[in-house]
């Protein structure tokens, strides 16, 4: 009877402490959230969104660092995501398991989790100090060298998950390997290929490691893709460390900017992917 | 090439060699990346490590002025920061996953679930500063004093609670590294004990265990191999993380005793000093740091992988 008694009590006291580690740790996110959004939203302005960032103690907005955040984010996706996509194709429908195709899934996976830090170094190494400055393009290429993993990944499950009927049809018609993976594969999956370039966005586009010390800043409006250039991040870095009040509540206006985008960004990422298994089930 | 056919299959195949190359040179492009990862922080670092050898590692010393540099306290930043943030993050993610897979209504598991792997997207950014703004006061204020009276004349242990409450410091930086990789390890280890057949769990039940005796025999051992992957994998983040950690670790090259004391790791020291730093020891010196903490991160993270590809295996073979 006692012994019954005890392994009960065992029981109670670990579902509890399961229990209270779940609220300890949604609590402390939830203060996390609280804060932002109360911070962000008393920092939010109109003037953040047309006036550049301000000298020191000045007022201003942060439109010249969102423009850059846009352009740099949109230039490592357009460079990164293709070579993601492509990769991941030759895993999924060519090299499939040959030993090669399995060192790369492996580093793939190595490279989806390394430290940002590292990335930014290597392009720091192998562009900013080849060109001698700073500059939008090697912040670019710092956040393709990000987005690359995680298209690549996506874009591989995705083809593994089109049905293989729809493979052998297409090759039954005649038709190659490209015009099948164009043609049939690529529009099955399409909707997955998206949501994993939607999480690759959200991934680079929150990235400040990587862009200190290769598109480091830029106080005015940049259109010099040669040349430094405002980004989101950098200023939440260096403008949240500074001693300015103004400068503060702009970090943090931006802090909610950047998780607002992304929180929408993996939001739409997994609608789409409920939709496609909706799709799937039918 | 004598065109025989209709050219159209010829054409077929041109195409097909070139898509084929397109997507073979992709590929190699990932190899080609960590390899140049790992060649261009090698040299890089080689002014640095040619200089001052392997007591690189091994010393404490870093000064800018006299240039001298040596990586231990950044290392040992990073490997305490990072201790502290698993001591913390493992048990209470555990929780969670326990929580969400065992023990959660059924209406609450998914939204519950959803928002803790959203929370996995948040950027790191925005724990660096909530951590400055909100945790590194409030710890100052009400646990530091506290940990200090109760600990720090304790035996042992007391040295590592002793000091002023500086707010900023290794403690805090772990604390907040801690909540940065709690949705992500609460997240895997969910996967993981979703991986468990219900009818190993039913068998258990049906034998008369209590909940608790199910997870800790039944669910644990079967998933022990993803949980060891999803903890390492959390270790390899942490141990790389740079901006949660920048805002709040308050730079300090020097090793103490203390846990409240201010400190370093590999990528604040990076994310700090480098646009900064003068004279090419210096900076070399800076990607020695980043090349050692490229080594340990691959590490762990490959160990990492390796685990979690012999999960996936089994749970295949199992299918």
């Amino acid at each position: 009877m006692n012994r019954r008694m005890l392994r009960k009590f065992k029981n109670g006291a670990f579902l509890t402490l399961s229990l209270l580690a779940t609220l300890t740790g949604l609590a402390c996110l939830a203060a996390l959230l609280w804060t932002l959004i109360s911070r962000g939203l008393a920092g939010m302005s109109s003037r953040i969104f047309t006036q550049m960032t301000p000298p020191p103690g000045g007022q201003g907005g942060l439109l010249n660092a969102l423009y850059g955040s846009g352009v740099m984010t949109l230039l490592g996706i357009l460079i990164g995501s293709p070579i993601g996509v492509l990769a991941g194709t030759y895993l999924a429908e060519y090299g499939r398991s040959s030993r090669l195709s399995t060192a790369i899934r492996f580093i793939n996976d190595v490279l989806l989790s390394a430290p940002s830090i590292i990335i930014g170094l290597f392009v720091y190494e192998v562009v900013v100090v080849r060109m001698g400055h700073f500059s939008a393009i090697a912040g670019a290429l710092a956040l393709a060298v990000l987005a690359i993993p995680v298209t690549l990944r996506t874009t591989e499950d995705m083809l593994n998950l089109v049905p293989i009927g729809m493979k052998d049809s297409s090759a039954a018609l005649g038709a190659y390997p490209w015009r099948t993976i164009l043609s049939v594969l690529y529009p099955a999956a399409r909707s997955g290929i998206v949501t994993g370039l939607l999480l690759a966005i959200a991934r680079i586009s929150g990235e400040t490691a990587p862009l200190l010390f290769t598109a480091l800043n830029n106080q005015f409006w940049s259109n010099n893709l040669n040349a430094p250039m405002a980004n989101l991040p950098v200023v939440i870095f260096q403008f949240a460390l500074s001693p300015y009040k103004d400068w503060q509540d702009l970090a943090w206006a931006g802090a909610l900017i950047i998780t607002v985008t992304i929180l929408l960004l993996s939001i739409s990422a997994r609608v789409l992917l409920a939709l496609l298994q909706l799709q799937r089930g039918s | 090439m004598a065109i025989i056919e209709p050219g159209h299959a010829a054409k077929q195949l041109i195409y097909e060699r070139i898509f084929r190359s397109a997507t073979f040179t992709a590929a190699i492009l990932v190899l080609l990346i960590l390899g140049g990862v790992a060649a261009s922080l090698l040299r890089g670092a080689w002014p640095a490590l040619s200089h001052f050898g392997f007591a690189f590692v091994t010393r404490e010393i870093w000064n800018p002025v006299t240039d001298q540099f040596g990586a231990l306290a950044p290392i040992y930043g990073t490997v305490i920061t990072s201790l502290i943030a698993m001591l913390l993050a493992v048990p209470a993610g555990f929780g969670i996953a326990l929580f969400l897979t065992e023990l959660c209504p059924p209406l609450l598991k998914r939204p519950i679930g959803v928002a803790v792997e959203l929370l996995a997207a948040v950027p790191s950014i925005i724990f660096g500063i909530w951590g400055l703004f909100v945790l590194a006061p409030v710890l100052q204020r009400h646990v530091q004093p506290w940990l200090i009276g109760s600990l720090g004349n304790a035996p042992a242990i007391g040295r590592l609670f002793k000091g002023p409450p500086y707010g900023i410091g290794i403690l805090t930086a772990g604390v907040v590294l801690a909540i940065m990789v709690l949705p992500f390890i609460a997240a895997t280890m969910r996967d993981v004990f979703d991986t468990v057949p219900a009818m190993l769990k039913e068998s258990g039940y049906g034998l008369g265990a209590t909940t608790w005796e199910v997870i800790w025999n039944v669910v644990v051992p079967h998933s022990r191999v993803g949980i060891v992957g999803g903890v390492m994998l959390g270790l390899g983040r942490a141990l790389g993380e740079t901006m949660a950690v920048t805002f709040v670790i308050g730079n300090a090259h020097r090793i103490s005793s203390s846990l409240l004391a201010p400190g370093t790791t590999i990528s604040s020291a990076i994310a700090n000093e480098f646009t900064e730093a003068v004279g090419d020891l210096y900076t070399s010196s800076l990607i020695a740091l980043g090349l050692l903490l490229f080594l340990i991160t691959f590490t762990v993270i490959a160990l990492a992988q390796a685990k979690l590809r012999r999960l996936e295996r089994r749970v295949g073979a199992a299918v």
